[in-house]
């Protein structure tokens, strides 16, 4: 099969290729002090939901922006704006992705990604924070 | 010693488990055997041997699913599998999406799809059933670790479904539940009593595709086992050829069943996921679209094999990788490895060297059998024709694969990264990076499957050829100039080459659509036994023409012209959600949308929304349910499922995105005071109010007014920034010497105005209160979407062309044998 061996060494390079650009398009995962040092360029930050901050959302007035604090592993704050509705489990997630660019002190977000610990982890359960495992008894014999 | 616990099904499920690995391991050598003896009875008693070790296997399987559908369906806490994925309030058929909500569950699947698919062989195999059944049986052995549970020198060995709560550590952190209220003693013995329910399956798996879709997929992922083992059962007992006949049926039904498994994923995204679509490129979409890619480059070299003698070396290689690619897939699925990039993939179980143990066990003894005898395998030293129908078929066969390695090798991002430590992430926009690829295979692929057919075997005439395929050329042009006309490619927001690559790919599959169904009279003369090629590759064509014009012309509708407007990021396209508020009808798209009403499922805090579309032109009117789950269980926040209304060209596709928060009922807003003189304008959050002349009632009864009592009434107009305008007349008393103003409330606005006072200078005070409690409203993302039926049609067109060509084959196989 001369032909076709030929065209299947043309096939893996083209595909090396593409392979290779597609490297060159990626992003990073970056910390929110990271992510300051590069405005402008997509990253992609792993933060948790500020709770003791208020989260800004007003559907009546704009369901398209919703704006709030996250907290990375480093314990870095960061202003987050997102020009969409507010992620369904935003307030029960326990890990974020925030995928977008830095910007004038605010992290503008594209996309936001929601972990939650009932769907991710078994040791949630280990708590049994879970509503409706176990009832825990509120007085002490 | 623990009151309440049934204690039987569990140690019946243990002893199943165990049985299923003994009687696998049984059958897989006992089949060797067969394969090994010489001696004609020696064969035949070592192959009853097998069987009987194979039936065993697959009713130890089928027992341990019906004791875990039994304990499920009884609610048996005391089971950890039972309690994490069910509850009292699930629904009989939610009952059995809980069984493959987990890790346990979905491999019992596998190993129930595997066992049937086994029996069918034993029936239907003939000479190749030791050979193949020995690897299938090796497979049930290996996959039955998986749930056997057990710990073997510190070392887990799989996670079984019959573990009990109290062994499973999630107790241990509930000291209520202990002796002494102290976790560090033993559990107390009317433990159970206290676990009144459990922790429920996921509310986004709620639903019917949950129960439809895994053992479908299941069924898919295990149907590829079966071209593997009769590939490396033929390299392996040095019979390289004479499997092609026995495996191609199995081949055909397992890219049918892996497609429609996909396709129903796809659908279940569709119609229950927010995405709003049916692919997004996810990891674990592509992990199972990957084997189907390679099965279909498989199917097509087996066939060059059968009439050229050519490429079984690439068949043996393609079905190789078509098992080991969902084996790989397993692992990345299951190994938790994916982590941030994928929306759903499962939890890592602590199961990842048993899962990368399981690819090993396969591939290497396959690698090095191939690597070994690949000389032996027959091949033809020829140079092939371009005429011939088989060279095109086989460069169809490689962009298969090609496509396949790509998005294997987009997908593997995270392997990369924990191979090499380094921390790269998915590119901005994840979909374009395999969109922009992917297109140009398409457009190959289309035209190679729109022409091939025409070419004969060996050689073809070129006249002969040309002739043919004039008359469907000459279709595609008119066609080709209907679809630019009536439909079009509208996408542009990747530029103009991606946009003519749209362009491109959809005349291409409208070429391939046409050009199938024309072979169907013109070559097969309209047999339509023999046209189960044909057909797969018209439903082929449809599809991807679906796929290409389905996502260049879906539009979002709910494009929001109320609110504020936000500054846009660059490249932008927000906006996307609409707030309803009840009863009042907002413009969307075509559509004037109202949300009319609420209500609650029954046994779950399940909401569903009734919105009424009604078309501008008044033509057109219908209602749309979309739902979503509320702060369900007590965890806050909302999980929606979206509703479609389906026209034969298109749906209209709406969710949920956000709601006022149920729970937050108390209205702390205040009155803001105005002062303000008649004719005066002033602001509110959603445009601007207008005061009128103020109108004085003085002939009042005394007995309820007083001495010199007067109603005030001041007439409003409420300019909305949509351009609508209401109005209403304030009022309010000067009765026995008090101001008893009467607040007046504007639900649509979400507005409460009272008049205030009114002073000497003729000038008003008017207090202004918007709170967002005195509203119901729902905030929805709408879509358009365009053709969206002919890509479900078309998948299933290729599932039915594939089952044709498979009855066909297994009848050829079977008549063989019977003489």
């Amino acid at each position: 099969m001369k032909r076709t061996q030929l065209i299947l060494l043309i096939g893996i390079a083209v595909c090396i290729g593409v392979l290779l650009s597609f490297l060159k398009t990626t992003s990073t995962y970056d910390t929110v002090e990271t992510a300051r040092k590069k405005p402008g360029q997509f990253v992609h930050v792993m933060a948790k939901l500020d709770k003791s901050s208020p989260i800004q959302y007003d559907a009546l007035n704009n369901p398209n922006y919703l704006r709030f604090a996250a907290i990375d592993s480093l314990g870095q704050r960061m202003i987050v704006e997102y020009n969409n509705a507010k992620p369904e489990n935003l307030e029960m997630s326990d890990r974020l992705v925030l995928k977008g660019r830095y910007s004038d002190s605010v992290f503008l977000c594209k996309e936001i990604q929601t972990k939650c610990p009932s769907k991710y982890k078994e040791e949630e359960a280990k708590g049994l924070k879970h509503p409706g495992s176990v009832p825990l008894p509120t007085t002490q014999p | 010693m623990y009151i309440g616990e049934l204690s039987w099904p569990g140690q019946l499920g243990h002893l199943a488990a165990i049985l299923s690995l003994v009687a696998s391991a049984l059958a897989c050598f006992a089949y060797a055997q067969t394969v090994r003896s010489n001696e004609l009875t020696l064969r035949a008693s070592w192959q009853r041997i097998a069987r009987v070790g194979f039936y065993l296997q697959t009713i130890s399987v089928f027992t341990i699913f019906f004791l875990l559908l039994y304990l499920i369906h009884n609610h048996r806490f005391e089971y950890h599998y039972v309690w994490k994925h069910s509850s009292k309030s699930l629904e009989f058929k939610y009952l059995l999406a809980s069984i493959w909500e987990g890790q346990e569950g979905s491999f019992l699947l596998w190993l129930l799809a595997q066992g049937v698919l086994g029996l069918l062989l034993i029936r239907t195999a003939k000479g190749w059933e030791a050979p193949v059944m020995s690897i299938v049986s090796f497979a049930q052995f290996c996959l039955s670790t998986m749930i056997i549970g057990l710990s073997i020198l510190g070392w887990k060995l799989g996670s079984s479904p019959f573990l009990l709560l109290r062994d499973s550590g999630v107790l241990d952190g509930a000291p209520a539940l202990h002796i002494d209220f102290d976790a560090s003693q033993p559990l107390i013995p009317n433990y159970l009593e206290k676990i009144q329910d459990g922790n429920d399956l996921n509310p986004l798996l709620q639903n019917y595709w949950m129960v439809i879709h895994p053992p479908v997929l299941f069924l898919g992922f295990a149907s590829t086992l079966i071209p593997f083992a009769f590939a490396m059962g033929g390299v392996i007992t040095r019979r390289y050829t004479d499997w092609v006949k026995p495996v191609q049926p199995w081949a055909l039904f397992s890219t049918a069943v892996l497609g429609v498994g996909i396709m129903m994923g796809g659908m279940w995204a569709y119609e229950s996921l927010t995405f709003g679509g049916y692919w997004a490129w996810d990891p674990v979409e592509n992990a199972s679209l990957v084997p189907w890619l390679i099965g279909v480059a498989g199917l097509h070299t087996l066939l060059i094999y059968r009439h050229s003698g050519q490429a079984l070396r690439s068949t043996i290689v393609f079905f190789v990788l078509g098992f080991g690619f969902i084996l790989y897939s397993t692992f990345l699925t299951r190994s938790g490895i994916l982590g941030e990039t994928s929306v759903h993939a499962f939890t890592g179980e602590g199961m990842n060297l048993q899962l990368l143990a399981l690819i090993a066990v396969f591939m290497i003894p396959s690698a090095w059998f191939l690597i070994r005898r690949h000389r032996e395998i027959p091949q033809i030293q020829t140079e092939e024709n371009i005429s011939a129908r088989e060279f095109w078929m086989y460069i169809g066969s490689l962009l298969f694969f090609l496509s396949a390695i790509l998005i294997i090798g987009q997908t593997s991002l995270p392997v990369f990264n924990k191979i090499f430590g380094t921390t790269i992430a998915p590119p901005e926009d994840v979909e374009f990076s395999y969109n922009s690829v992917q297109i140009y295979i398409a457009i190959m692929l289309a035209l190679l499957t729109g022409f091939t057919y025409y070419l004969k075997y060996k050689q073809t005439g070129m006249d002969l050829f040309w002739k043919r395929i004039s008359i469907p050329l000459l279709i595609t042009l008119l066609l080709g100039i209907g679809f630019a006309w009536y439909i079009g490619i509208r996408y542009d927001q990747k530029g103009l080459g991606f946009q003519t690559a749209l362009w491109i790919a959809a005349i291409c599959s409208i070429f391939s659509l046409i050009a199938n169904a024309s072979y169907i009279w013109i070559g097969i003369k309209g047999n339509l036994a023999k046209s189960g090629g044909a057909i797969a590759h018209v439903g082929f064509a449809l599809t991807l023409l679906a796929i290409v014009v389905t996502s260049s012309n879906k539009q979002v509708i709910s494009e929001n012209n109320t609110g504020f407007l936000t500054p846009l990021g660059k490249g932008e396209n927000p906006r996307q959600n609409l707030t309803l508020v009840k009863d009042i009808p907002s413009e969307m798209g075509r559509y004037k949308v109202t949300y009319e009403q609420d209500s609650v499922h029954p046994k779950k805090k399940l909401w569903y929304y009734k919105v009424r579309f009604k078309s501008n032109d008044g033509k057109e009117e219908f209602v749309l349910y979309p739902n979503a789950f509320v702060n369900y269980k007590g965890q806050q926040g909302l999980m929606a499922n979206p509703d479609a209304k389906h026209y034969w060209d298109h749906d209209v596709f709406t969710y949920v995105t956000s709601l006022p928060d149920p729970d937050k009922k108390e209205d702390t807003t205040r009155f803001t005071s105005k002062t303000v003189m008649p004719g005066d304008t002033t602001f509110y959050s959603k445009g601007f109010i207008t005061f009128g002349q103020p109108n004085l009632i003085d002939s009042l009864p005394v007995e309820l007014f007083g001495e010199g009592g007067q109603v005030v009434e001041l007439p409003v107009s409420i300019h909305r920034r949509t351009g609508e305008t209401a109005t209403v007349t304030l009022k309010a008393a000067w009765a026995k010497k008090q101001w008893l103003p009467l607040p007046d409330t504007m639900q649509a606005e979400g507005m409460i105005m009272q008049l205030e006072e009114q002073k000497k200078d003729g000038s008003l005070v008017v207090g202004i209160k918007e709170s967002d409690t005195l509203l119901k409203y729902v905030t929805l993302k709408a879509f358009h979407y365009p053709y969206i039926q002919f890509l479900w049609f078309g998948i299933w067109l290729t599932a039915a062309g594939l089952l044709i060509s498979m009855r066909r084959r297994m009848q050829q196989w079977l008549q063989a044998n019977r003489t």
